[in-house]
């Protein structure tokens, strides 16, 4: 270190006896290595000043006083500079250390939100949810029950980040403990929507849509928490309808009601599931509209439901230059029988 | 060995003033270069502004130490009788003061010294003391 200075200082002197010679911008370009070698080194903005004081000194031993003393007056108010670049340095430090933490923290998330895509035949799924930052605030669950319904649950935090993304753990865990005999729509709504009021600070709101399908007959039942519409494709007509129903955002107020709705579903129908990170994409500063979203997904319906969705990520991806403004959910049903 | 100490009070903002001249005729004194000269009276500024600012008055003792064919050094002690800090640990923080543009703060007195010890009690008052060694 001692070494490194003094041959650095030595530098620093030829080079500033060489610019004041020759005003030549070779020797400006070498300082500019020399300044970056020090900031490699730590070395703090009033050590380059004294080096500059002693290095003129010894290129003119006759330097006029009231000059030598406006370099000491410089040196003095470059101290706080140093402090604030060593602070930083600080700072930069911990913000590494923090962000592989929360990488961390992400991975376990992901491993804690687990769940398993039901394979039961005449039903293909597809599911893709990609986080925006590095925790998701959406979320979906798929519960097989015994009757063979399948439930699945659609989930968007109003809040981003972590604390979004450990209210979802609390969301997970209360689904897995509901006993199954409380499985419909509306009653896990109801349910969740009073875990949520209880555990939950009241400046954050979960909106879910909850669906029961049903193989056997092709029914489907669900309940939404003012979550973003879901869409039902209906194959023979070629045609999209809105799936929504009243009810308020989880959370919100413990006497909440939840309404139930039925579809009948046919050959080749699809039901989609999203979150608002779908349909608030953003091509430049439009917002896209929701018949862009149906129009890709049925560019691409001839293909399984899962590429299907990754097929759609994947483009609105690119429409929005690879940069996500939210966490984006989409899942597809679709009854291949 | 320690020689007697020296003393100035700190009762309004030109005390300040006062406190650093003495630090860096003391530092100049020991042989400390114009470099250390500047950051003990910056560590000085930022000790004696933090009792100005909120214990209104107090203290900066120095004390010269020579420990003879070994080394010497300036001690700064900082004493007042204010509120005390009731969370040492968050003004011990970086970022916690220089973000308002309140200074460099105490670990900006640590930075600016060699070594560092704090004693503070709420409603009591606080103690630093730092020393600068000369190399």
């Amino acid at each position: 270190m001692e070494n490194f200075f003094k041959e650095r200082a030595e530098e620093y002197k030829k080079l500033l006896a060489e610019y004041i010679e020759t005003q030549d911008e070779k020797a400006l370009y070498e300082v500019e290595l020399v300044s970056k070698a020090f900031i490699k080194h730590n070395i703090l903005p009033e050590e380059i000043i004294n080096l500059h004081i002693k290095a003129l000194k010894e290129i003119y031993p006759d330097l006029v006083v009231s000059y030598e003393h406006s370099m000491d007056f410089l040196l003095e108010a470059m101290i706080s500079y140093g402090l604030a670049h060593q602070e930083i340095q600080v700072l930069r430090e911990q913000q590494i250390a923090l962000k592989s933490e929360i990488s961390i923290a992400a991975e376990m998330q992901q491993k804690l939100l687990r769940t398993n895509k039901p394979e039961v035949p005449g039903v293909d799924i597809g599911v893709i949810s990609v986080p925006a930052n590095q925790m998701n605030g959406d979320y979906y669950n798929f519960l097989l029950n015994t009757d063979g319904s399948i439930g699945i649950a659609m989930a968007d935090v109003i809040g981003k980040g972590i604390p979004a993304a450990l209210c979802m753990s609390m969301i997970k865990y209360s689904l897995d403990s509901f006993p199954e005999e409380t499985m419909r729509p509306p009653v896990i709504l109801n349910n969740l929507n009073r875990v949520v009021e209880r555990n939950v600070e009241s400046n954050m709101f979960i909106t879910m849509m909850y669906a029961q399908y049903f193989p056997n007959s092709g029914r489907l039942a669900f309940s939404s928490a003012g979550h973003e519409p879901g869409y039902y494709y209906n194959a023979v007509e070629d045609r999209f309808t809105e799936i929504t129903t009243r009810g308020l955002v989880l959370g919100v107020s413990e006497d909440a009601e939840y309404e139930e709705k039925e579809l009948l579903i046919n050959k080749d129908d699809m039901v989609i599931l999203l979150t608002d990170g779908v349909t608030e994409c953003r091509d430049g500063e439009r917002f896209i509209e929701i018949h862009e979203v149906l129009e890709v997904i049925k560019q691409y319906s001839h293909l399984s439901s899962q590429e299907m969705v990754e097929q759609v990520y994947k483009h609105f991806e690119r429409l929005q230059d690879f940069k996500l403004q939210d966490d984006f959910s989409l899942l597809i049903l679709r009854k291949t029988v | 060995m320690m020689n007697p100490q020296s003393c100035v009070k700190i009762q309004k903002e030109w005390d300040i003033v006062g406190a650093r001249q003495l630090g860096r005729e003391l530092a100049k004194e020991i042989g400390f270069g114009t470099v250390d000269q500047a950051r003990i009276a910056t560590a000085i500024s930022e000790l004696a502004r933090n009792i100005y600012l909120y214990a209104n008055h107090g203290e900066i003792r120095y004390e010269i130490i020579q420990v003879p064919e070994h080394k010497a050094g300036l001690c700064l002690i900082a004493e007042d009788e204010g509120p005390g800090i009731s969370d040492i640990s968050q003004v011990m923080k970086d970022g916690y003061t220089t973000s308002g543009g309140l200074g460099a703060g105490l670990p900006g007195v640590k930075r600016l010294m060699d070594e560092f010890e704090i004693h503070t009690e709420v409603e009591r008052g606080t103690r630093i003391r730092t020393i600068k060694w000369l190399r």
